[in-house]
C-alpha cells in the first residue's frame, strides 16, 4: 500500500505491558485495560469513545477461553456502542484493518491493541492446531520441531552457522537490557549460549523464545488528527503482507520469500533503514528475515531485544510497529522497518515502514 | 458433479477421520472474578464500584464497562433484589435438570446497579412482575462452592414494589435505606 493521492496515516501512541512468564489470575480486561490507559494518557483522550474506530487481535486457543476477545470490550468504554473488529490474528493485522478503515474514509483515528494469556496452555503444541487440519493436526506437530527442521535445513546448506545463531541470542539478550518490558535480559555472549546444550535439536532453548503473557496498544490517526491531537507521531509510508501455501513441502523454508514480496511493495529498499524490529521467534529466522529484507550493516536489528526476549503472542508484531514508532520520536532513527509473522516457518508476513513525521 | 470430482468406482467417499483434539489449561478465573466467587463462597454478595460513573457491577470483570475503566473498590451487597424483567420458560432446555415452566428473572441486588440473571421460584408464576421484591433463597452452607448457584433461586419477599425508575437505584439496605 503506498500512500500517493491518499491521506498520510501515523502512529500516535503505543504501550506494551512488561512480558512475564505468567500473568497469574489477570483476566483479559485485567491485561489489556493498563496499557489502553497508557495510550490515551498519551493522546489525551478519555476512552475509546475519542477514536472512531476499535480493532483488536487475539486467539482464544490460547488461554483456552471461548470469546475472550468479547471480554475484552469490557476494557474500551463502549457506551454509547463503538464502531469495533477483531482478528484472529496478530494485531499487526488489526493495524492493517484500521488503515483500510481509515483509507475508506470511515474513520480519522484506531486503536488497535493486541492481547496473549498463552501461559495456561501448552503453547507449542497449542500452535499445532493452526496446521492443516486433515494432515498435519493430527500429528500435533508442535512450532519448535517445525522451526527445528528449518534450522537444520539451513545449517546443512551453510547457510548459517550456529554461532550465527548464538550472536542474535546475545545481541538480543544485551539489547534487553535496556527494556523495562523484556522477560529475558542480560549480559550473555554467543560462547555461553553455544555452551547449553541443544534442546530440539539444533535449537537450544535460547534460541527459541520465551512464553510471555502481556498485550501492547497502538493509536493511529491521520497526520492531520495527529497534528490537531500536537502529539508526535511516526508516518507510516508503506505496508503490505503476504503469505505462503500451508504445505510446507512446497515452500524454501532457507528464504522468506513473501517478506521479501511484502517489503518491494511497502517500499523498505526505497531509503535508509535505521532501525528495523523483526519478529523471529527463533534464532535463525532472524537471519532469514534480515536477508529477505536486504537489511545491511547501518541498520541496528531489534534494539528492543526483539521476541527472543519476550514474546506475546497475537501483540509482538504490533509491538514492533510500537518499538520502531519509539525510536523514531525519540530521534534516534528517521526511517525504520517493523515486521510481524504468522504462522508456522514464517508462513504469513506484514512489514511496515515507518518515516519521521514533517514537523514530527 | 463432473467426473473429475467423483473418486471413482473403486475407491470410498471417506466422510470422517479420526483426528482427536485434547488441549489442557490451567484455568484462572480473573483477579476481580477471584474476588467475587471467594466471597460467594461465602455466602456473601459483592460488586465493583465504577470510580468515574459510580455504577455498581455484579459480577464484577475488573472494569467499568461503559467507561472503560479499572473497578476496584469492592462493595458488599444484600441477597435482596428488585425484579427488572422476567420470562417463563415453558419448554424444557437439553440438559437442564430444571422442570418447565421456571421463571428466568433478571434481578438487580440492593446496592448494585446492575442486574444479573437467576430463577425465581417459591412463586405463582402469573404474578411474578417488573418491580417485585424478592431474596436468595441459598444452599444449605457446607454445599456453597466457587459459584453462582450456591442461590438455589429467589422467593419473593412481602415487600411493595419498586417503582420502575428506582430499580437499580437502591443502596444496600434495601428500599426502608
Amino acid at each position: 500500500m503506498g500512500q500517493s493521492n491518499m491521506k498520510e496515516i501515523a502512529i500516535v501512541a503505543y504501550q506494551q505491558s512488561d512480558c512475564v512468564s505468567d500473568a497469574g489470575a489477570a483476566n483479559e480486561v485485567e491485561l489489556i485495560i493498563p496499557v489502553l490507559g497508557k495510550v490515551f494518557e498519551q493522546v489525551g483522550i478519555t476512552n475509546a469513545q475519542d477514536v472512531d474506530f476499535v480493532c483488536s487481535g487475539s486467539c482464544d486457543y490460547l488461554q483456552g477461553a471461548a470469546f475472550a476477545f468479547v471480554m475484552g470490550v469490557d476494557a474500551l468504554g463502549a457506551v454509547p456502542p463503538i464502531k469495533e473488529s477483531h482478528v484472529e490474528m496478530d494485531a499487526a493485522w488489526a493495524l492493517y484493518e484500521s488503515m483500510l478503515k481509515i483509507r475508506m474514509g470511515h474513520a480519522e483515528s484506531a486503536l488497535i491493541y493486541g492481547f496473549g494469556k498463552s501461559s495456561p496452555g501448552e503453547l507449542p503444541n497449542v500452535l499445532s492446531q493452526q496446521l492443516d487440519p486433515y494432515y498435519l493436526a493430527p500429528l500435533w506437530v508442535d512450532t519448535i520441531s517445525l522451526a527445528a527442521m528449518q534450522a537444520r535445513l539451513m545449517l546443512d546448506q551453510g547457510l548459517i552457522t550456529e554461532r550465527d545463531m548464538a550472536e542474535v541470542v546475545a545481541r538480543s539478550r544485551r539489547n534487553a537490557q535496556g527494556n523495562p518490558h523484556a522477560q529475558l535480559g542480560g549480559d550473555v555472549s554467543a560462547e555461553d549460549v553455544l555452551a547449553q546444550q541443544t534442546y530440539v535439536s539444533p535449537l537450544r532453548k535460547a534460541d527459541i523464545c520465551p512464553v510471555s503473557d502481556g498485550a501492547s496498544a497502538v493509536v493511529i490517526a491521520t497526520v492531520e488528527k495527529a497534528r490537531e491531537w500536537g502529539v508526535p507521531y511516526a508516518v507510516i509510508s508503506g505496508i503490505d503482507h503476504c503469505i505462503e501455501t500451508h504445505n510446507l513441502g512446497v515452500r524454501d523454508l532457507t528464504d522468506s520469500i513473501s517478506t521479501r514480496r511484502a517489503a518491494a511493495n511497502a517500499g523498505v529498499g526505497d531509503g535508509r533503514v535505521d532501525v528495523a524490529e523483526l519478529y523471529a521467534p527463533f534464532s535463525h529466522q532472524e537471519i532469514i528475515l534480515s536477508r529477505a529484507l536486504e537489511l545491511g550493516e547501518d541498520t541496528r536489528v531489534n534494539p528492543s531485544g526483539g521476541v527472543l526476549a519476550g514474546n506475546l503472542m497475537m501483540a509482538s508484531g504490533l509491538s514492533r510497529i510500537g518499538e520502531v514508532f519509539n525510536r523514531i520520536v525519540a530521534g534516534e532513527a528517521q526511517r525504520g522497518v517493523a515486521h510481524a509473522t504468522s504462522g508456522p516457518c514464517l508462513q504469513h508476513n506484514l512489514v511496515t515502514v515507518l518515516e519521521k513525521g514533517e514537523t514530527a | 458433479m463432473s467426473d473429475e470430482n467423483n473418486v471413482g468406482e473403486d475407491n470410498e467417499t471417506v466422510t470422517g477421520i479420526e483426528a482427536p483434539i485434547y488441549l489442557k489449561y490451567n484455568f484462572t478465573a480473573g483477579a476481580a472474578a477471584s474476588r467475587f466467587l471467594t466471597r460467594i463462597k461465602e455466602g456473601v454478595l459483592t460488586g465493583q464500584r465504577c470510580p468515574r460513573c459510580s455504577q455498581v457491577y455484579i459480577p464484577p470483570r475488573g472494569s467499568c464497562a461503559a467507561c472503560g475503566v479499572p473497578t476496584e473498590e469492592e462493595v458488599e451487597l444484600a441477597d435482596k433484589a428488585t425484579v427488572e424483567s422476567f420470562t417463563i420458560v415453558s419448554i424444557p432446555i437439553p440438559g437442564n435438570p430444571i422442570e418447565p415452566p421456571f421463571v428466568v428473572a433478571n434481578l438487580v441486588p440492593d446496592g448494585a446497579n446492575i442486574s444479573v440473571i437467576h430463577l425465581l421460584s417459591e412463586c405463582d408464576n402469573a404474578e411474578v412482575h417488573i418491580g417485585q421484591r424478592v431474596q436468595a433463597v441459598w444452599k444449605p452452607q457446607e454445599e456453597w462452592g466457587y459459584a453462582l448457584d450456591n442461590i438455589r433461586y429467589f422467593k419473593p419477599l412481602d415487600e411493595p414494589d419498586v417503582p420502575v425508575e428506582r430499580i437499580g437505584k437502591l443502596p444496600v439496605t434495601g428500599l426502608e435505606g
